[in-house]
C-alpha cells in the first residue's frame, strides 16, 4: 500500500501568546496503518515540537489521549488516521467541557472532582469483620460489575456530554458508570444510601439519555448502559422520593391512561404536587412557553384506542411481575 | 520551599499502596509526572500471583521455587520467601479493598496458569488486572482526599543526598515549569521501569527512568542494569503487550509452517515456558528463516481454537487490541507477534524493607526508600515470572510503608541549600537550551531505541555490544549539541522529552557495558558467545557507581542462597 497525504488541522492554543483558541494545519505523508497519536508525535518530531498533548501507555489502558477527532472524543492511540480522514483532511482539538490550558491539553480537575461525589470506593458493611480469606462472589456477581470496571478514566464521556455543556452541576457520566460499579457489587454495603443520593438532583435523573457518553466510550464501560441499569435498580428498590423517578412514575401513569403524555399533569407530578416552591419555579416556564405558544392544550385528550394501550400496560404489569 | 515527612515518586501500585499505609499517620505526598490511575502498572494484564489453592494445589514452597529458578537463581532468595510468603495476604486485602477479582464455580478467586509456575496461581480480573489493581488503589486514594497531597503532572529532577542522608527531591511542575524543592523526612522511589530506550516495547511513553537515573546522579549505585525481559507477545512492530494470559487459557505459538515450535524448547511446559526462553525460541526461529509475514520477521500468537466465547470471556483485551492496532480478528487469525522490552529486572538495591544501599557492602543511604520496579530488591533475579511483578509491587509498596511509618518519626527534617538545588536543576535545563541544535532530540532517541532493540535485545554478543558502546558513546556526545525548541513555560513536553532522553542515555550504557562485563547466559541476558550459565564466576550482582566524570564503574555482590541451590534450568 502507498503513502497518502493527510493535514492535519489541529487546535492550537499557547496561554502565553494566544488570546483565543486557532487552527493550524500540518501536512503529512503517512505510511498505511498508523495511529492518531503516531501521527501526532511525528507532528511534534518533525514539524512542530511546541504542540501539546497527553499520551502514555499508548495501548489503550491508561487513558491520557483522549481528544476530539473530528469534532468527537476518541483515544487517539488506537484510532487509524485511514478512519478517519475526510477529503484529505483530519481535525484534532481538545476534550469538550472542560478547560483548555494549552493546545490537546485540558484542565481535568473538574474531571477528577466529580468522581468524589460518587463516593468512588468500595463500603463493605462495617459491621461484619473481613473474611480472613476473599469474600465470595459469583462469576455472575462479578460480570454485573465488569462492563463497569473496564472504565479507564479518559474522560471522553465528559467531553461529549450534551448535559454538562449546559449544567456543570451533573455529576457526569463517567462517575455514574464508577457509581453503577460499587451499587451493583455484591460486596458494598452501602447500596440503598448511593441510590438514594444518586436519584437526587445532579444525579442518575440529569441525564438526558442522547447516548454520546456510550458512543464515544472506548472501554466496555458504556456509560448510558450504567445509567439506565441504575435507573431501573433505583425505581424497583422504592426511591420514589425524587423528581426523576416521580417524573417516571407520571410517564406511566399519564399514558397508561390516555395513551399520550399529558404535558400538564407532567411537569408538577415530577416536582411534587405538595412542594409549593417546586410548582411555583416551574410556573415561568409555563408562563414562557405560553407567551411563545409552545405550551400543550390546557384539556388533555386521549387517543381513539386508549384500551389498546391499557391492555398492554397490564400485559406489562403481568410480565413484571 | 515545601516540606513533607514522606515524597513519594510515583503513582502505580508501590506508590499507592506506601501511601495507603502512611497517610493519616504521617504528611505524606505523591508526586506523578501523569496522573495516579495513567501509571504503567495500569497495563499490566494477566493477572497477580498467589498460591491461593483455589483452583489445584499450591504452596508458597512451590511458587518460591518457581520464583528462584525462573530467576535462573540471581534472585536473593530470603527475599523471594517475603514475596512468595506474603502473596496470599496481599490478594485478599485487595479484594477486601474491593478489587474485582474473576470468580470460580465456587465464587473464590479464579487462578490461571501462567509462564514458568507450577501451579494455577495467577489471580485475574480477565486480562485487566494491573488496571482492576490500580484502580482499586486509585478508588482508596478518594477515601483520604485532604489528607493525601498528590502533586500531578510534576516531574522529579533531582534526588537531594548529602552525606548518606536523603533530604528530599527537586521536581517541576509540568504545567508551569516551573521548579521546586520537596524537603523530606524521607523519599520513596516506585517511578517505574526503564523500557523505554527499546525501540519494540511494551512500556509507556512515561517509563524512561527518571527515578532510577536520579537516585544514580545522586551516588546511589544501580544494579543488575544489564538484566531487561523481552515479553514473547508484543504485538508485531508496535511492541503491545498481548497477555501471557492467552498462552495460559491455551493459546498457541506457531511459526510460518502452522508449526507449534515451542516443542523444540521447552518440551514439557510449551507455550508456558518462562519468558526469557519463549522470546529466545521465537527469535530462533525468525532468525532461522521460519518466520511468518512477507520479511518472515514475526511468529503468530494462534488462539482460533479457544473459541469466541472464551476469547470474549477471558481475553476480551487481546480481542480489541489485536482488532484496533493491526485490523486482525484473532477469533479468525492467528494474530503476528514479536519479543518485546517489558520489564526492567535491573535499578535501585534495597534491603527487604526497600531501604537503599548506598554501597556493596551493605551501608543505607537514610531516608531512601525504593520499591516496584525501579527496585532492585532482588526478587525477580536475571528473569521475572509473568504475575511476580504486581505481586512485588503491592508486597513491597506496603513494607517500604510500614518501615517508614516505624523510622520516619526519628528523622528530622536534613537541611537543603534550596538555592543551590534549583540552580543544579536549572543549569541541567539550561544546557539543553545551549545546544547548537545540529542534533535533534528524536533522531538521537529513536537512534538510541534501535541500537538497544538490535544490539542489546533477546540475543547479545560481543560484537553487536561493543558497536553498541561505542555508539551510545557518540550519541551522548551528540545529545551535547541538541537545542530544546519550544521556549514556553507551560506543559513543555519538548523540554520533558529532552530530560527524559537524557536518563535514557545514561542508563542505556548501563545495560550495555554490564551485559558486555558479564561473560555467561543467564536469565534474560543471552550471549551467543558465552552460551551457558556460569555460577562460579558470574553467580553474583553487578553494581555499577557513577564515577566523577559521569562514567562508571562496575562491582559485584553476592547472590543470597537461603534452600535452593542453583541447578541446571531446564522446562
Amino acid at each position: 500500500m502507498a503513502s497518502s497525504k493527510v493535514t492535519f488541522r489541529i487546535q492550537r492554543f499557547d496561554p502565553e501568546k494566544d488570546e483565543a483558541p486557532r487552527d493550524q494545519d500540518f501536512q503529512l505523508e503517512l505510511e498505511p496503518g498508523i495511529t492518531i497519536l503516531k501521527a501526532l508525535n511525528k507532528i511534534q518530531a518533525e514539524l512542530d515540537p511546541t504542540l501539546a498533548l497527553r499520551y502514555s501507555c499508548g495501548s489503550a489502558i491508561c487513558g491520557s489521549c483522549a481528544m476530539k477527532v473530528n469534532g468527537h472524543a476518541r483515544l487517539v492511540c488506537k484510532t487509524q488516521v485511514s478512519d478517519c480522514v475526510k477529503d484529505g483532511v483530519l481535525r484534532v482539538g481538545p476534550m469538550g467541557n472542560l478547560r483548555v490550558l494549552k493546545d490537546l491539553v485540558v484542565d481535568m480537575e473538574p474531571f477528577w472532582d466529580s468522581l468524589d461525589k460518587v463516593k468512588p470506593y468500595l463500603a463493605p458493611d462495617p459491621a461484619q469483620a473481613a473474611p480472613e480469606k476473599e469474600r465470595l462472589q459469583s462469576p455472575e456477581e462479578f460480570l454485573r460489575i465488569d462492563p463497569s470496571t473496564t472504565c479507564i478514566l479518559c474522560g471522553a464521556c465528559y467531553s461529549d456530554c450534551n448535559v454538562l455543556e449546559v449544567d456543570k452541576s451533573f455529576v457526569g457520566p463517567a462517575s455514574l458508570a464508577k457509581a453503577h460499579r460499587f451499587i451493583f457489587d455484591s460486596r458494598d454495603a452501602e447500596t440503598t444510601e448511593r441510590l438514594r443520593k444518586i436519584s437526587e438532583k445532579t444525579g442518575v435523573w440529569d441525564c438526558t439519555h442522547c447516548g454520546e457518553c456510550s458512543t464515544r466510550c472506548p472501554t466496555e464501560a458504556k456509560p448510558l448502559e450504567r445509567i439506565e441499569e441504575i435507573r431501573v435498580k433505583a425505581m424497583t428498590e422504592g426511591h420514589h422520593g425524587n423528581a426523576g423517578a416521580r417524573h417516571v412514575l407520571g410517564f406511566r401513569e399519564t399514558v397508561g391512561r390516555r395513551g399520550l403524555l399529558d404535558e400538564n399533569y407532567l411537569p408538577a407530578r415530577s416536582v411534587g404536587f405538595f412542594n409549593i416552591p417546586g410548582l411555583l419555579s416551574i410556573i415561568p416556564v409555563g408562563l414562557r412557553m405560553m407567551k411563545r405558544r409552545k405550551n400543550p392544550p390546557l384539556r388533555p385528550h386521549s387517543i381513539d384506542k386508549v384500551d389498546e394501550v391499557k391492555k398492554t400496560f397490564a400485559r406489562f404489569e403481568e410480565l413484571r411481575k | 520551599m515545601n516540606s513533607h515527612d514522606v515524597v513519594i515518586v510515583g503513582s502505580g501500585l508501590a506508590g499507592l499502596r506506601a501511601a495507603m499505609e502512611l497517610v493519616g499517620h504521617l504528611d505524606v505526598a505523591v508526586v506523578t509526572k501523569v496522573y495516579p490511575s495513567r501509571s504503567h502498572s495500569g497495563a499490566a494484564q494477566g493477572g497477580v500471583a498467589a498460591s491461593l489453592g483455589n483452583v489445584d494445589d499450591d504452596s508458597v514452597e512451590a511458587h518460591i521455587y518457581d520464583t528462584v529458578k525462573g530467576a535462573d537463581y540471581l534472585g536473593d532468595q530470603d527475599s523471594i520467601e517475603i514475596l512468595c510468603g506474603d502473596a496470599p495476604r496481599t490478594i485478599y486485602e485487595m479484594e477486601h479493598l474491593g478489587c474485582a477479582f474473576s470468580r470460580t464455580e465456587e465464587n473464590k478467586i479464579n487462578q490461571r496458569a501462567f509462564g514458568g509456575h507450577s501451579a494455577q496461581r495467577a489471580c485475574f480480573s480477565a486480562d485487566r488486572t494491573g488496571h482492576a489493581l490500580l484502580h482499586t488503589l486509585f478508588e482508596q486514594s478518594y477515601k483520604q482526599r485532604g489528607k493525601l497531597q498528590i502533586y500531578s503532572e510534576w516531574h522529579m529532577n533531582r534526588l537531594i543526598v548529602e552525606d548518606g542522608v536523603c533530604r528530599g527531591v527537586v521536581v517541576m511542575d509540568i504545567r508551569t515549569s516551573k521548579l521546586e524543592v520537596l524537603q523530606a523526612k524521607a523519599v520513596l522511589f516506585a517511578s517505574g521501569g526503564y523500557g523505554q530506550a527499546f525501540k519494540i516495547t511494551s512500556n509507556a511513553a512515561a517509563n524512561t527512568g527518571d527515578g532510577i537515573v536520579a537516585a544514580y546522579r545522586a551516588g546511589v549505585p544501580l544494579q543488575d542494569m544489564e538484566f531487561v525481559q523481552f515479553h514473547p507477545t508484543g504485538l508485531y512492530q508496535h511492541g503491545i503487550l498481548l497477555t501471557e494470559g492467552a498462552r495460559g487459557e491455551g493459546g498457541y505459538l506457531i511459526n510460518e509452517d502452522g508449526d507449534r515450535f515451542m516443542s523444540k524448547y521447552a518440551p514439557s511446559k510449551m507455550e508456558l515456558g518462562p519468558r526469557d526462553i519463549v522470546s529466545r525460541s521465537e527469535q530462533t526461529e525468525i532468525n532461522e528463516g521460519r518466520g511468518a509475514g512477507p520479511n518472515k520477521d514475526y511468529v503468530l500468537l494462534d488462539l482460533r481454537h479457544l473459541g469466541r466465547a472464551k476469547i470474549m470471556e477471558r481475553l476480551p483485551q487481546v480481542f480489541h487490541l489485536a482488532q484496533d492496532f493491526i485490523g486482525v480478528d484473532c477469533i479468525e487469525k492467528p494474530v503476528p507477534i514479536q519479543p518485546t522490552a517489558h520489564y526492567s529486572m535491573g535499578g535501585i538495591p534495597a534491603d527487604n524493607d526497600c531501604q537503599v544501599y548506598l554501597d556493596d557492602k551493605g551501608a543505607h543511604v537514610t531516608g531512601f526508600f525504593a520499591a516496584g520496579e525501579c527496585s532492585c530488591i532482588s526478587v525477580h533475579g536475571a528473569n521475572r515470572l509473568g504475575t511476580n511483578s504486581l505481586l512485588e509491587a503491592l508486597v513491597f509498596g506496603r513494607r517500604a510503608g510500614k518501615k517508614m511509618l516505624d523510622v520516619v518519626p526519628g528523622l528530622q527534617l536534613a537541611p537543603v541549600d534550596e538555592e543551590r538545588e534549583l540552580a543544579a536543576a536549572r543549569r541541567e535545563i539550561d544546557e539543553l537550551y545551549a545546544g547548537d541544535g545540529t542534533e535533534d532530540i528524536s533522531v538521537i532517541r529513536e537512534e538510541l531505541k534501535q541500537t538497544m532493540t538490535l544490539q542489546a535485545g533477546v540475543y547479545r554478543d560481543a560484537s553487536r555490544m561493543e558497536p553498541a558502546q561505542t555508539k551510545l558513546d557518540q550519541l551522548r556526545k551528540r545529545f551535547a549539541k541538541v537545542c530544546v525548541k519550544d521556549q514556553g513555560k507551560s506543559f513543555n513536553f519538548n523540554l520533558l522529552e529532552a530530560l527524559e532522553l537524557s536518563n535514557m542515555l545514561e542508563y542505556s550504557e548501563l545495560i550495555v557495558d554490564g551485559g558486555l562485563a558479564r561473560q555467561e547466559s543467564r536469565g534474560a541476558h543471552f550471549r551467543t558467545d558465552y552460551p551457558t550459565r556460569d555460577d562460579e564466576n558470574w553467580m553474583k550482582h553487578t553494581m555499577a557507581f557513577r564515577t566523577e566524570d559521569g562514567g562508571h564503574e562496575l562491582r559485584y555482590k553476592p547472590v543470597k542462597v537461603t534452600r535452593f541451590e542453583p541447578e541446571e534450568r531446564k522446562y
